[in-house]
């Protein structure tokens, strides 16, 4: 069988096994998330708290709570990195700078794991599982609580109660997120990924050499990693890491756990609002994205149009050969599209247009599915500027879901989606202004360019992943990445929540023969449309001093 | 002012208590629980699929090596079949690929002259050189190589161990893994798994 009719029949097994999942777990996590009841451990966790997990919170205090937790989650991964060397299991790793520290913390917790630390050579046992991991775990609950908040918004009506945020956080860790990770993380154990507390052990090969071989809880934070659309690798080659990812098996494991709850969560949306159908139409504008860019980057990187890689005969640089072209570019956009971040093989040496596609990928804010809650909340947000334009066409008041977007929607709306393109373009162009982008490319010409767009982009919209040739670790790009991905992550939150807040307190409008079908196809089709034309009016031209100038160059 | 920072102070102690109740559970229980499940069900593997050779580690399965000649970091030894170029000479502690873009001028440079290396270095035309042969790994622990990358070396290796051609052919054939269920994983070689075999046929 030849290598593109494989690549179509795993695209193919990977859609089938989504589709065939995301019903069930759709419908649960709505149960999940509409329960009246807790369970046993839930209760010890909020006695040991002293949280009322069935105290409705109004948007303010439910920001609140989002803000205290994260703000505590920072300042303990930093104190924690910063004491690795004291505690016991360090491997013999001294404490990490503050600047990269500080990077790394915000890192984690605003779920975005960009890493400008290397993992085998810096992160200490305690750090990787007790902090590193939690994270992992925590930061996706937080995620997915803030779209669920957003749902019951338009759930709701003439209340201001949008939930309790404890409950939702520790509901998305305890119920959702722990079972399906203990499941994957025996599966890739089973397939070959590592599970250890061991120490670095060297070995002598055949030839007398010695080879270190590392140790770690890697299969354990691989599945958090990737289902918690997180992206951290355990080691610095990410899941490119035969120990993170040792073969066709797991690599379609590891994507499947990339998207199966950020396509999944437009079920509970639809449950959740009381109609499977609203859900299934921004489904749709998720899937069609998703796949067209799987399509364009395959095809590219099938083609290899890149000057070296003519010479090599195919796109064979920072790719694994158990992967090669097929996998990797479905893992490639799978990762770019939810806001994981994680790699199995490098972006820097994918060709000059892919990389474009790639950076278009996050550049549309992560809703193709996005990650876990935010690639909802993002999808509809756009909704919601969708139903607007529709609306300003027709000069009828916009209505989505039975509410009315009025004023105030609309602006919280606009500030949304300005958040994120204003820290990426402004970020890149003080880079570059200062020097600072300059003295970090490892490429040259309008690829070096590509690598410092790339590093903002991702930072900002919470990605991870890298254009890895960047060089991160310095002052400069620590504090001022770590600064795009809080503001990138807990800014957009603050205006998703005010806008929950003022749809749950309207009363609903009936549905009217003029009201806009927002579960149609022509609504999907308006969605995708909005979608495309607001992102490439924003980065249209950053994006042609980049990778366009390279992928029409050759 | 007063009241509201009482309630912030309290949000904040509730905060950080949430943050190590859940930590215990998600940072503590469940990476013990999962070690437990994997060294108890998939021993071998949650260590890291050692391969033995006379009772001794000699290697992961799953983590590429060099194989230079005795004391050298760059000069391939030709009685072994050699794996991709690696951009960490096979350490695995420093792993990650080069990052050169697809059209990069030291990367063209690169590639151009692993060609005519590979070439040469197998008595092969340059046309019959892989990409893989020519390109550096993601993990630059890549512990396969193509088929095709196998097969130049044949001649190679065969000679240099005294060992017929056939016999080392039929060792490659041998150790060539083809796709999973048709469509999971591209065929390749181990090569550690394939050294290993050819030493043993040596040795005999």
């Amino acid at each position: 069988m030849g290598p593109v009719l494989a690549d179509v029949l795993l695209v193919t097994a990977l859609i089938g096994a989504l589709a065939l999942v995301h019903r069930p777990l759709g419908d649960y996590m709505a149960a999940v998330y509409s329960s009246k009841r807790h369970l046993r451990v839930e209760k010890w966790i909020y006695r040991s708290v002293g949280a009322n997990p069935d105290a409705e919170m109004r948007w303010p205090a439910y920001l609140r709570g989002v803000l205290a937790f994260s703000a505590v989650s920072v300042l303990f991964l930093y104190v924690l990195q910063r004491v690795q060397d004291k505690l016991p299991l360090s491997l013999g790793f001294k404490p990490i700078t503050p600047d990269q520290a500080f990077n790394t913390a915000v890192s984690f917790v605003s779920n975005t794991n960009w890493q400008s630390y290397s993992g085998e050579a810096a992160m200490s046992h305690v750090t990787q599982t007790a902090g590193l991991a939690v994270q992992n775990f925590v930061s996706a609950a937080v995620g997915i609580a803030v779209a669920v908040a957003l749902v019951r918004g338009f759930a709701r009506s003439r209340t201001g109660d949008l939930g309790n945020f404890w409950t939702d956080l520790v509901r998305g860790v305890v119920r959702v997120l722990l079972p399906i990770s203990v499941v994957a993380a025996v599966l890739l154990i089973a397939a070959g990924a590592v599970q250890n507390f061991g120490d670095i052990h060297t070995i002598t090969t055949l030839t007398g050499d010695k080879q270190a071989i590392s140790p770690g809880a890697v299969a354990s934070q691989e599945a958090i990693k990737d289902l918690g659309t997180n992206g951290g690798g355990f080691f610095n080659a990410n899941s490119a890491h035969p120990f993170e990812n040792p073969g066709g098996f797991t690599n379609l494991l590891e994507i499947f756990l990339l998207l199966v709850i950020p396509f999944s969560l437009p079920r509970t949306f639809g449950k959740m609002v009381g109609s499977v159908k609203q859900g299934y139409a921004i489904l749709a504008a998720m899937g069609t994205i998703w796949l067209l860019a799987v399509v364009a980057v395959t095809w590219i990187e099938f083609a290899h149009p890149g000057t070296a890689s003519q010479i090599a005969g195919g796109s064979m640089e920072g790719k694994e050969q158990r992967f090669g072209e097929g996998p990797s570019s479905l893992f490639a956009v799978s990762t770019t599209m939810t806001s994981t971040g994680s790699v199995n093989s490098f972006h820097d040496s994918f060709q000059g247009l892919s990389g474009g596609v790639l950076l278009l990928g996050m550049m549309l804010g992560e809703i193709a599915p996005g990650g876990v809650g935010s690639g909802l909340y993002g999808m509809l947000i756009m909704a919601v500027i969708a139903v607007f334009i529709a609306g300003l066409m027709v000069g009828r008041t916009p209505e989505y879901l039975g509410k009315k977007i009025g004023t105030r929607e609309i602006k919280l709306a606009a500030c949304y989606i300005l958040v994120t393109p204003a820290l990426v373009l402004i970020g890149t162009a003080l880079a570059m202004a200062l020097g600072k982008g300059e003295s970090s490319m490892t490429n040259i010409g309008a690829h070096g360019f590509s690598e410092v767009l790339y590093a903002y982009t991702s930072a900002s919209n919470n990605n991870g992943s890298a254009f890895a040739g960047f060089a991160a670790n310095t002052e400069y790009h620590n504090t001022m990445l770590g600064l795009c991905m809080a503001l990138g992550r807990f800014l957009p939150m603050v205006f998703v929540l005010a806008l929950a807040g003022s749809l749950a307190e309207q009363k609903p409008v009936p549905e009217t023969a003029g009201t806009l079908r927002t579960e149609k196809p022509l609504f999907t089709g308006l969605l995708v449309g909005a979608i495309m034309i607001i992102t490439g009016l924003t980065f249209f031209p950053a994006l042609a001093l980049g990778p366009l100038a390279e992928g029409l160059a050759t | 002012m007063n009241t509201s920072v009482v309630n912030t102070a309290r949000m904040l102690w509730a905060a950080l208590r949430m943050l190590l109740v859940l930590t215990v559970v998600t940072g503590v229980v469940y990476p013990l629980v999962v070690t437990g499940i994997g060294q108890a069900a998939f021993h071998d593997k949650a260590n890291g699929s050692m391969v033995e050779v006379d009772g001794k580690g000699v290697g992961s399965k799953l983590i590429g090596q060099s194989w230079n000649l005795p004391g050298s970091t760059d000069r391939p030894d030709p009685k072994w079949f050699q794996g991709r170029p690696s951009n960490s000479g096979y350490d695995p502690l420093a792993t990650g690929s080069g990052q050169l873009g697809a059209s990069d001028p030291t990367l063209v440079k690169d590639v151009k002259a692993a060609r005519n290396q590979v070439a040469e270095f197998n008595g092969v035309p340059a046309s019959e050189v892989p990409a893989d042969a020519v390109t550096g790994s993601a993990s630059a622990i890549d512990p396969d190589i193509s088929p095709e990358y196998a097969d130049i070396q044949v001649k190679r290796v065969a000679e240099a161990n005294a060992l017929p051609v056939p016999q080392v052919q039929k060792l490659v054939a041998d150790h060539t893994s083809g796709r999973t269920f048709g469509f999971l994983d591209q065929p390749r070689v181990n090569v550690l798994e394939l050294n290993i075999a050819l030493k043993e046929l040596a040795d005999n």
